[in-house]
């Protein structure tokens, strides 16, 4: 054998080694928490309260309030995003506006979260005077979770062919005319999957609603969107750190993590299938 | 007849060219709210730390070497062992992740047949999906009891733990980046490298690699400002003792999980509040930095490539 040809043996080995390690941490983690979490999970551990200082019973209160906060989060982020993403596909000229504004979405995204929680208490909790609610910790995360959508959205509006736009402005139609009835229709659902993920990651957030609205232990479910609430990730944090029994509540950390992991999952899957489909009947 | 024909044919247009015009503007100022809230973060971040340097010389909260605010005798703040700890727990995830994440793109790009890629690549991707929340409570159960036999001490909760799980985080950045970069090198090198005699091996490290450089690095860099920004697994899993770190083994306390810990126990509007969002612009900065630099390295090596 060559020496050449040895090298690029070792080196493919190198980079098989590499890619196998990564898949291998992902295996560990995913297997981790499937096979512990799954004796928790029962029809009464996702349907009661929390029983006995949070030592038995179930998560339903947290389900319940990570589904409210991403429902305030989808209201705020979804048009805005999409708005932006509008303008910079489809009116932004190329200059230092369009450059400025493409800049500061990128330094959006790359924010820390904890930055973003601190930014929700001192406009929202403490200006706007909403407290720590519900509606905080989802306007929190709907800022959070912008560059994102309006990425997405851009992509989707991107996959529209110049053509289309260009027949409805040849018949006399105005721009924005051209954009609702030949652009939008074409692209929303496009739009509507690519922001899906950035929900699932909202839904995952834990550090912009510790100090927004993420409550330890509630013994009912918020009533309106002004009350504090319990959450997926919070309650995971509090049940793998902040409990008094540590040890005796793992269980349920578990539980809640594969609940967690799941949700975010299922989110993921509904937007690639989605996704997917689309580009098929794009292609036809 | 005709003035009343005219007149229907000119009044709609004037509505619509006067409602798109509306249209237009109104778009525009939709796009340029994330500069308005990127501006809003800073400014808020900026006025809300300052009432903090009342009371603290600016020069020993940045060069200070204790952090205690809450003490009986006098409060200290000083941000250095913060510092020190974030920059510890970014740089050992980066020595496990960049070797990692370089060689799983070029695995991708260059090695992996097409078949294997495309189910590959979206594996990989997975990663990226897992809340930041359950990588921190796998710290705590699986990586920080590991660590603890390996190296033999009571408790794996340290700045190693925290490394690993930041490298597991920062991972998808910088294979998924690092990867487009790899292919989107031309063609032609490739061809060009084969044709002289160069092994596929040979290719990828002194043709690939050395072009799609600039992309590697900004996909580093993007994977670093989000190892520091990174709040729950380092406050899971680190173990979150205030006092400068001893040794990678020792625990840690980063800039993100003081201000976690500790603004759930401080009342509104006191000097330690405030210097708590002091610590918030710190960290705002240096991550605004190095996503910059990495903006502007990406763009030049797409301007390269064109």
């Amino acid at each position: 054998m060559k020496k050449k040809d040895f090298h690029q043996m070792l080196g493919f080995v190198f980079l098989r080694a590499c890619i196998g390690v990564v898949l291998f941490a992902l295996a560990g983690i995913l297997w981790d928490i499937f096979s512990k979490g799954f004796m928790v999970i029962s029809w009464e551990f996702l349907t009661s309260m929390p029983k006995d200082g949070m030592t038995k019973g179930g998560i339903f209160p947290a389900i319940v309030g990570t589904f409210f906060v991403t429902l305030i989060t989808a209201f705020l982020s979804i048009p805005l995003g999409m708005g932006c993403a509008i303008y910079l596909n489809e009116y932004s000229k190329k200059g230092k506006i369009t450059r400025l504004i493409r800049m500061s979405i990128r330094n959006l995204s790359g924010v820390p979260s904890i930055v973003y929680g601190l930014f929700g208490v001192v406009l929202f909790v403490q200006m706007m005077q909403l407290d720590t609610s519900i509606l905080s910790a989802g306007l929190t995360l709907g800022l959070m979770t912008l560059p994102w959508t309006i990425t997405a959205s851009e992509e989707a509006l991107k996959s529209v062919p110049q053509s289309y736009r260009d027949g409805a402005l040849a018949l006399g139609a105005t721009k924005w005319q051209s954009i609702r009835t030949n652009v939008l229709p074409y692209a929303v659902s496009g739009m509507l999957t690519g922001t899906i993920l950035g929900l699932s990651r909202a839904a995952g957030e834990t550090a912009p609603i510790l100090f927004t609205g993420a409550a330890f232990y509630l013994p009912f479910l918020p009533k309106s969107l002004s009350d504090q609430f319990m959450a997926l990730p919070y309650h995971l944090y509090i049940m793998s750190t902040q409990h008094h029994a540590i040890a005796k509540v793992r269980p349920i950390a578990y539980g809640t993590a594969l609940v967690l992991i799941v949700l975010v999952f299922c989110m993921n899957f509904i937007a690639i299938i989605t996704r997917y489909k689309l580009r098929k009947v794009r292609m036809e | 007849m005709q003035l009343s024909l005219a007149r229907q044919f000119k009044k709609p247009w004037m509505k619509t060219a006067l409602q798109d015009k509306f249209i237009h503007g109104f778009f525009f100022f939709n796009g340029m709210l994330s500069v308005v809230i990127l501006l809003g973060i800073f400014t808020l971040l900026l006025f809300t730390s300052f009432p903090a340097f009342n009371e603290i010389n600016p020069i020993a909260f940045l060069t200070g070497m204790e952090w205690n605010p809450t003490s009986y005798v006098k409060e200290v703040y000083g941000i250095v062992p913060m510092l020190v700890s974030t920059f510890m727990v970014t740089l050992g995830a980066l020595a496990i992740a960049i070797p990692l994440g370089i060689g799983t793109a070029a695995y991708l790009s260059d090695v992996a047949s097409p078949r294997v890629r495309e189910i590959a690549k979206p594996t990989v991707e997975i990663l990226a999906g897992i809340p930041s929340v359950v990588i921190g409570f796998l710290g705590i159960v699986l990586v920080g009891p590991i660590i603890a036999k390996v190296f033999r001490i009571p408790n794996g909760l340290n700045a190693v733990n925290g490394s690993v799980l930041l490298a597991v985080m920062a991972l998808p950045t910088i294979v998924s980046i690092s990867e487009d970069a790899l292919s989107n090198v031309p063609h032609s090198y490739n061809q060009a490298s084969l044709a002289l005699g160069a092994s596929k091996w040979q290719t990828v490290v002194r043709v690939k690699i050395p072009a799609a450089l600039s992309g590697i690095i900004a996909a580093c860099m993007l994977g670093m400002g989000r190892a520091i920004g990174e709040t729950m697994t380092v406050l899971m899993a680190t173990g979150c003792a205030p006092a400068m770190p001893e040794s990678f083994l020792g625990p840690v306390r980063t800039l993100t999980s003081s201000i976690a810990i500790e603004l759930g126990e401080v009342a509104y509007n006191t000097t330690h509040y405030y210097a708590l969002f002091a610590l918030g612009l710190v960290l705002f900065v240096i991550t605004f930095i190095i996503n910059m630099a990495s903006d502007i390295i990406l763009h030049k090596f797409e301007q390269v490539n064109r």
